[in-house]
């Protein structure tokens, strides 16, 4: 029982730290808390959706689609919400009220287009058969979200860690300034950073749309709330943090409902977040806040 | 000599103030000239400017007789003309190596980018005992040696030294403008901006004065150091 849940767990937790990945990314090079991300993660979920419906696009196909769809979305999205701010040096509040009502106005855009009932991929999107040893269970599809989680992460750090790409980005959420002094240009990198953090918002959208089989607009912003919850817990813009705080906040959600109550559930993030906040504001694995400075 | 920069009536402000009040200053190819002044004169807005961090109000820039006035700091940079900031500005999180990897991050191809490389680890032998070095780590004259090195990974046509001796202890100044000599020496252009007046004179081929955005005098470094004014304003009077 306790190890069938520790799965179930990390199941959910690898789409949290999936979601909270990109989001985090976002805080730590461009110093935005950009709130129209949980529309790449709803816009990510739906493209899939489409493709599956209409050419019957399998998951090998629809999961790159949705990540491509939702980067270029979040592309735009910055380009046109935030250049000005940018340009402007205008406070992180004014990108938090902007992209907050923006992201308001986009659901609802959405839900215009495609109603608000809850929609299924149709059946044969995946193989749906599941594997059993000492009692655990693991379907496919939750192999799938933890094996699509680890490689997505591994590429985003050999992105940053090992690539013409990752050293411009790296300097650019250092010192802006300095960076531009290097030849950078700054328009193109913030919109490579936006396109990356759209892929992984858009792939964790297909990933828990699959997990759960419901797709609906405002899927993105109950997953923000816990996406928001990840990345404070993990430090605000700590890759590092973001992904731990995720796969501790799944677990301990499905251990919660397994051994509580399913109503609990919802209680474990924004409990965690207010014990974090009083005892540890950088995060639980945040170095000090120098760092930001 | 025929002016590899030429700046004329330049303007640049912040806002609604004006830190630079229509300068005009020429730097010949492989010379070095200084611009010499008090906290608060406008060095470092007019370095800005140079870099294209700052938009002009007002004025040109024209570098190799083209106008670059208004142009964005990047494309500027991939002209070949490399700032080292006031501050020294290295990437603090960034390892030595990944800092210089920055500095030459538009030369044409990986055979020349070692090469720079090469002659920045021979200028600076420091840094090579300390590529793998976190760069925040090292001590103010060697982040300057890193800041220049940087700059000098960009293979420089004209190098911007913004206060490089600012801050650092006696004999980290001495090394510094010995390295600007050598550089001197081997024909870079250089522009330098300094407080210490004394050591920027002794090396620049000419000099202007900056105060309160206007340039008051200029003249051969020689020439400026000698006029009594300057003696008494920069030079700790004689």
């Amino acid at each position: 029982m306790l190890s069938q849940q520790l799965v179930n767990g990390l199941v959910l937790g690898s789409t949290y730290a999936l979601f909270a990945l990109g989001f985090t990314l976002i805080f730590g090079v461009l110093r935005v808390i950009n709130l129209t991300y949980g529309f790449y993660f709803s816009i990510g979920a739906f493209v899939a959706l489409t493709a599956a419906r209409s050419f019957g696009a399998n998951i090998w196909v629809a999961l790159p689609l949705g990540a491509i769809a939702a980067g270029l979305v979040a592309v735009v999205a910055d380009w046109i919400l935030l250049t000005r701010l940018r340009r402007a040096k205008a406070g992180e509040l004014s990108s938090l009220m902007v992209t907050l009502g923006a992201v308001l106005a986009l659901y609802s855009l959405m839900a215009v287009f495609i109603g608000t009932d809850i929609q299924r991929f149709p059946f044969g999107f995946v193989d749906n058969s599941a594997i059993e040893f000492s009692g655990i269970r693991i379907s496919l599809v939750q192999m799938l979200i933890i094996g699509t989680t680890l490689v997505l992460v591994a590429l985003l750090f050999v992105l940053l860690q090992r690539t013409k790409l990752g050293l411009m980005i790296r300097a650019l959420a250092e010192n802006e300034d300095a960076a531009r002094l290097m030849g950078i240009n700054v328009g193109l990198t913030v919109a490579a950073v936006s396109f990356l953090s759209g892929m992984l918002g858009g792939a964790a959208g297909v990933l828990i749309g699959l997990n759960f089989n419901a797709i609906q607009p405002f899927m993105g912003e109950h997953m923000m709330l816990r996406g928001f919850a990840v990345i404070i817990i993990g430090g605000l813009g700590d890759i590092r943090g973001a992904l731990i705080a995720g796969v501790l906040l799944g677990v301990l959600e499905v251990l919660t409902a397994g051994y509580i109550s399913s109503n609990a559930k919802e209680a474990v993030a924004f409990t965690i977040l207010v014990l974090t906040l009083w005892f540890r504001p950088v995060g639980l694995f945040g170095r000090a806040q120098a760092k930001r400075a | 000599m025929s002016a590899l920069l030429e700046v004329t009536g330049l303007h640049l402000g912040y806002g609604r103030t004006t830190a630079v009040k229509g300068i005009d200053l020429s730097v010949p190819v492989g010379g070095v000239v200084c611009l010499i002044g008090a906290n608060g004169a406008g060095k470092t807005t007019t370095m800005r400017g140079l870099a294209g961090l700052l938009k002009p109000t007002a004025g040109s820039i024209r570098f190799e007789g083209a106008d670059i006035t208004g142009t964005a700091a990047h494309r500027i940079a991939r002209l070949g003309i490399r700032q080292v900031p006031e501050g020294r500005q290295v990437f603090a999180e960034m390892t030595v190596d990944e800092n210089l990897h920055l500095g030459g991050l538009q030369a044409p191809d990986s055979a020349e980018f070692a090469k720079r490389r090469d002659l920045v680890l021979e200028r600076f032998p420091r840094l090579r005992e300390r590529l793998s070095q976190q760069a925040g780590l090292l001590s103010g004259g060697e982040q300057q040696m890193l800041a220049m090195g940087r700059a000098l990974m960009g293979a420089p046509r004209l190098l911007l030294l913004d206060e490089p001796s600012m801050g650092l202890a006696p004999l980290f100044v001495e090394e510094i403008f010995r390295i600007i000599g050598d550089l001197k020496r081997e024909g870079t252009t250089i522009l330098l901006v300094e407080q210490n007046a004394q050591a920027a004179l002794e090396i620049a081929d000419y000099a202007y004065v900056l105060e309160s955005g206007v340039i008051t005098l200029h003249g051969p470094g020689p020439e400026i150091a000698d006029n009594p004014r300057v003696a008494a304003a920069y030079l700790g009077g004689h």
